[in-house]
């Protein structure tokens, strides 16, 4: 039986502390990408209870995204961002999940991510990550942007590190590995950008009880 | 001097787009702040880098 909202909204509450729990549920973040990164940084917001999580992705689940991604064999064929967001409220039933099964694009981002305060970047593609952030910043300068870039390989995940570029745009990742020179995406390697980005998202959105 | 991604260089007066030329970036998986704030890839052709400016380059890898 699952426990009721009450439960759970006490449980986080005395795990995270009432002042930092009461930030979590009141926040907002829109998921660019349900992939390898996107999947990880959504799982972790969910079991933190961020309370309100809009999940975007054009793609459906192949078997080729079971090493990393928070998918099941089952899923194989439906879409992500819908099946994300099952998976999501599996974890964390009490929480305001939407997802939005679209491509994103320089036309339709100024009207799609208008919403949301926070926004994480968790394409694959070089180039489409470059237009995701270049739209953002030119649209929205006064929201917060998360970014994954560089997580591929084996080298040590001591080289993936989140900088501030500006006051409200972040990088993570190792900035170089690169999957187009036939490099491997690992599961614990993509996870440990994924978690570097779900930490500074949380960071950001308990940010007057915790210093930066 | 213009400092680029932390380094203090010496190109004064250079366009944006001249200036990822020379660097070997590819302009269409890039971001370009000055001064922390973006420069729209529209105005790469005629953005001037001035003395003093802070330009932060970042180039995007795939994988994700």
């Amino acid at each position: 039986m699952i426990p009721t909202k009450e439960a759970f909204e006490k449980a986080l509450a005395a795990r995270h502390g009432a002042q930092l729990q009461e930030r979590f549920s009141a926040a907002s973040v829109v998921i660019c990408g349900a992939g390898g990164l996107g999947s990880n940084v959504a799982l972790s917001l969910a079991r933190a209870g961020v309370g309100n999580i809009h999940l975007i992705d054009f793609d459906t689940v192949d078997i080729s995204n079971l090493n990393r991604q928070q998918y099941l064999p089952e899923q194989i064929g439906k879409p992500k961002a819908d099946t994300l967001r099952e998976n999501l409220l599996r974890v964390s039933p009490y929480i305001n999940i939407t997802s939005h099964n679209v491509k994103l694009t320089a036309e339709n981002i100024p009207e799609l991510l208008a919403p949301y305060p926070i926004i994480c970047e968790a394409f694959d593609k070089a180039d489409q990550k470059a237009m995701l952030v270049n739209t953002v910043l030119e649209h929205f300068p006064d929201k917060y942007l998360i970014s994954g870039n560089g997580m591929a390989g084996t080298d040590s995940a001591n080289m993936i590190t989140t900088r501030r570029i500006t006051s409200r745009f972040y990088l993570c990742g190792d900035g170089v590995s690169n999957v187009d020179d036939g490099l491997p995406l690992i599961s614990a390697r993509v996870a440990v950008c994924a978690a570097h980005q779900a930490t500074i998202i949380l960071r950001i959105i308990g940010e007057e009880t915790l210093s930066l | 001097m213009v400092k680029i991604n932390g380094k203090e260089t010496a190109h004064d007066g250079i366009k944006v787009s001249q200036l990822l030329e020379k660097l070997g970036y590819k302009p269409q998986s890039v971001a370009v702040e000055c001064n922390e704030e973006i420069v729209p890839k529209s105005q790469y052709d005629t953005f001037t880098l001035n003395d003093g400016d802070s330009v932060e380059i970042v180039s995007f890898v795939g994988g994700g």
